[in-house]
């Protein structure tokens, strides 16, 4: 004991080093492989450390952009982006995709410069309260006192966005913490006394689901994001098929239920399918799995599966009952909560008589648009983008109705190849989240789809592309509108088009090749397929500006207010 | 309904903006709010009263109140047995006349006077809140001329009823 007592000693006397090795240490004990980020003043020290590591750093154009890529890399790999940079502006541009992760439960550890410790609270020079800034839309965040503190915030961070209800982290380093001597140490184990989530659940409540499912006749599974978080997918098959349940699916959820499946009735919500939203408003035992029963899916709440039996399934507490009186609370992660359940099952029930009728929604009114020779529709944009891709391809989108139509037609029988920007429905999302997702699955094609409003938030990102050669295909569904909002204007504000309509823009082909990157402008469905085999095929970056059809809408739909049996244009 | 909800909290900086925080966001109003350090000198105790507007949002709160990392412990502690207690310091104008009447009226209520100048008196009472308002009602008359309140503190009773007799939440 004694010798090894003396050994440690030595290691910690000799190896001091600055705050900035300590942070790059940190990031190799949590094998982190590559940071988005961006440099400025106070992250001078960190990036000189980062060039001596040569850690693969991704420098986006915009601090936005690297938090965005961060969430799509993390989204398809399951492990936590990182993002750094610099303090104030760096900072605050973050605010943005910080939010969006942490709507969406996202895994993210973000590092922001700080000015030195003895000018906090000064108003130095691009300085900002970050950790106040972020502190209602971070899972947790830290400042850190001294260097020698480090190692242990970095090993916290890294547990607590990557745990529980997973979520984003920041770790605000003031300059001369960077530079400060500290001592080399392993970090022993973490003590965080007031975390700890719950990932086995309590046995009562699952015997409770299992005998609900005894009495009920018309069961429906909702399936959100916590079903991929928790890699659950296979556990979710198992139960569905054994209990022949049918399976509706949110829209972060997509891809956690393959698609293809029998049991699969869509996505439910504001532009869900008929089968879908009817199954949540019919249904008299609903089981919510890692969903949160959002406004977009749920409608006006006095409709919401009002026959019905709640059970939900969350690894989130504060979830269960927060939208929906639930009679079933089940506190535990997706996976094990299924695995649970699939070893306690009790007699199989016959659904039949409300599968067949779910399935007779589904064929007699399915999601459907009017077709136009003449013209590029988006939906068929997106069936032939599923066509081409044979349905494997990473789509990562923007917000809006390029979105939906992505969502309803590119449908998705493998997880985690669907990125989207749900709870906050950042525009602007779409094209560097798909930096991040190549960066972080190099052997899948990646799409970025997006809208012409949207994709010219985050356009500059055109140069990560041209940099490291990422062959993301870009597709621009443009409509030279702000399609949602001009869709709500259409049907709520009597045609007003206020500050909706983009007929001036970019001629996106001209702008790609600045870039030195390919582009293609598509008007008709055959430009699509030939531009799209041909980008697929070359492994470049390539923009592809689709002229789709300007005043398409998307349905169906439900009005806000009204109830998911409301629904508007089931018919097309 | 008014909750009396109590947070067992680590002594870090920025917890209490954190919880109070929180209580913004999800638009909930802080009616008063006490915090001091417990036995253990690393954690601290809130005990914050707030008025909600049914059994959901007060179990909602509860939630995510829990969900911060560096809050250990939350009670909602309404439906509990318990001892709860306020100060309050006050002073009141008095004439020569009225000087004695004051102490006298004081006097059931266990009120000391703390300081005494020729225009006025300063009072300290302990209490629950109840008893701290009736006291100042029974001073306005003679003109108040400052109040200052700690805001509830509060801890459970030894003996609690049985689980039973309480009123349940779908889950804590």
């Amino acid at each position: 004991m004694k010798a090894s007592w003396v050994a440690e000693q030595k290691t910690v006397e000799s190896s001091l080093v600055s705050g900035a090795e300590l942070f790059i240490q940190g990031l190799q004990n949590e094998k982190v492989d590559v940071v988005f980020g961006y440099p400025g003043g106070a992250v001078l020290p960190i990036y000189d450390a980062l060039y001596k590591a040569e850690m693969k750093h991704v420098l986006t154009r915009h601090e936005q952009g690297a938090i965005h890529a961060a969430q799509g890399y993390a989204r398809v790999t399951g492990k936590p982006g990182v993002v750094l940079a610099t303090s104030g502006p760096g900072a605050t541009n973050l605010v943005t995709g910080i939010a969006d992760a942490m709507i969406d439960s996202i895994p993210l550890v973000i590092f922001t410069g700080q000015v030195a410790t003895k000018v906090i609270g000064t108003d130095a020079f691009q300085e900002a309260d970050i950790v106040g800034i972020t502190m209602p839309i971070t899972k947790h965040n830290y400042q850190v006192q001294k260097a020698e503190d480090l190692p242990r915030i970095m090993k916290e961070a890294f547990h607590i966005a990557n745990t529980g209800r997973k979520g984003p982290v920041l770790i605000d380093i003031p300059k001369d913490i960077a530079v400060n001597q500290a001592p080399l140490k392993e970090v022993s184990d973490l003590h965080l006394p007031g975390y700890q989530p719950t990932m086995k659940p309590n046995i009562l409540q699952v015997k409770r689901l299992n005998e609900a499912l005894q009495v009920a006749k018309k069961p429906v599974l909702l399936t959100g994001a916590g079903v991929l978080a928790a890699r659950a997918e296979e556990e979710l098959l198992a139960f569905a098929e054994y209990y022949q349940i049918p399976v509706v699916q949110t829209l972060l959820g997509l891809g956690g239920f393959p698609a293809d499946h029998p049991l699969c009735y869509g996505m439910a919500g504001m532009h869900g399918t008929y089968a879908a939203n009817m199954a949540l408003y019919d249904c008299d035992l609903l089981i919510g799995i890692g969903a949160r029963f959002d406004d977009r899916l749920t409608g006006n709440l006095d409709h919401f599966a009002k026959k019905a039996v709640v059970a939900h399934i969350d690894i989130d507490p504060a979830e269960i009952g927060k939208n929906i009186p639930t009679e079933i609370p089940i506190v535990g992660c997706a996976k094990e909560t299924l695995k649970a359940l699939n070893q306690t099952q009790g007699e199989k029930s016959n659904f039949n008589d409300w599968v067949i009728q779910l399935s007779k929604y589904r064929s007699e009114l399915p999601l459907t648009y009017k077709s136009n020779e003449k013209e590029l529709k988006p939906q068929k944009l997106m069936e032939i983008l599923h066509e081409v891709t044979k349905g494997a391809a990473i789509v990562s989108t923007d917000v809006g109705q390029h979105q939906m139509w992505a969502a309803q037609y590119y449908t998705f029988s493998t997880s985690n190849r669907w990125i989207t920007s749900g709870g906050l429905g950042t525009m602007g999302f779409g094209f560097p989240a798909a930096i991040g997702a190549k960066v972080g699955r190099p052997d899948l094609p990646v799409i970025a789809v997006v809208g012409d409003g949207g994709f010219q938030m985050t356009l500059q990102e055109l140069g990560v592309l041209q940099d490291w050669e990422l062959p993301v295909i870009v597709v621009i569904v443009n409509n030279k509108s702000l399609g949602m909002v001009r869709q709500w204007q259409e049907i709520f504000y009597e045609k007003r088009y206020s500050h909706s309509l983009l007929d001036i823009q970019p001629d996106f082909v001209k702008l790609a090749a600045a870039y030195g990157i390919e582009g293609k402008r598509a008007e008709n469905e055959e430009e699509v397929r030939e531009a799209l085999e041909a980008a697929l095929s070359s492994k470049k970056p390539f923009v592809l500006d689709c002229a789709v059809t300007a005043d398409e809408n998307v349905y169906p739909m439900i009005a806000p207010g009204k109830g998911l049996h409301e629904m508007i244009g089931v018919r097309g | 309904m008014r909750r009396i909800i109590s947070a067992t909290v680590l002594n870090e900086s920025g917890v209490l903006n954190r919880l109070t925080g929180l209580l913004t966001k999800r638009q909930f109003n802080i009616e008063n709010i006490t915090v001091g350090h417990t036995e253990d000198p690393a954690v601290s105790k809130v005990t914050l009263t707030v008025w909600v507007e049914d059994d959901r949002k007060a179990e909602q709160l509860v939630k995510q109140l829990h969900k911060q990392i560096n809050i250990l412990k939350v009670r909602d502690l309404t439906n509990m047995a318990l001892v709860s207690r306020e100060l309050a310091l006050i002073k009141v104008l008095t004439t020569p006349d009225t000087r004695s009447e004051i102490k006298m009226l004081i006097e059931p209520f266990r009120a000391t006077v703390l300081d005494v100048s020729l225009e006025n008196v300063t009072l300290e009472v302990t209490g629950d809140s109840e008893k701290v308002d009736a006291l100042i009602e029974l001073l306005r008359p003679y003109g108040i001329k400052e109040i200052s309140r700690t805001g509830l503190t509060a801890i459970p009773r030894g003996t609690q009823k049985k689980v039973l007799e309480l009123h349940p939440y779908s889950i804590m």
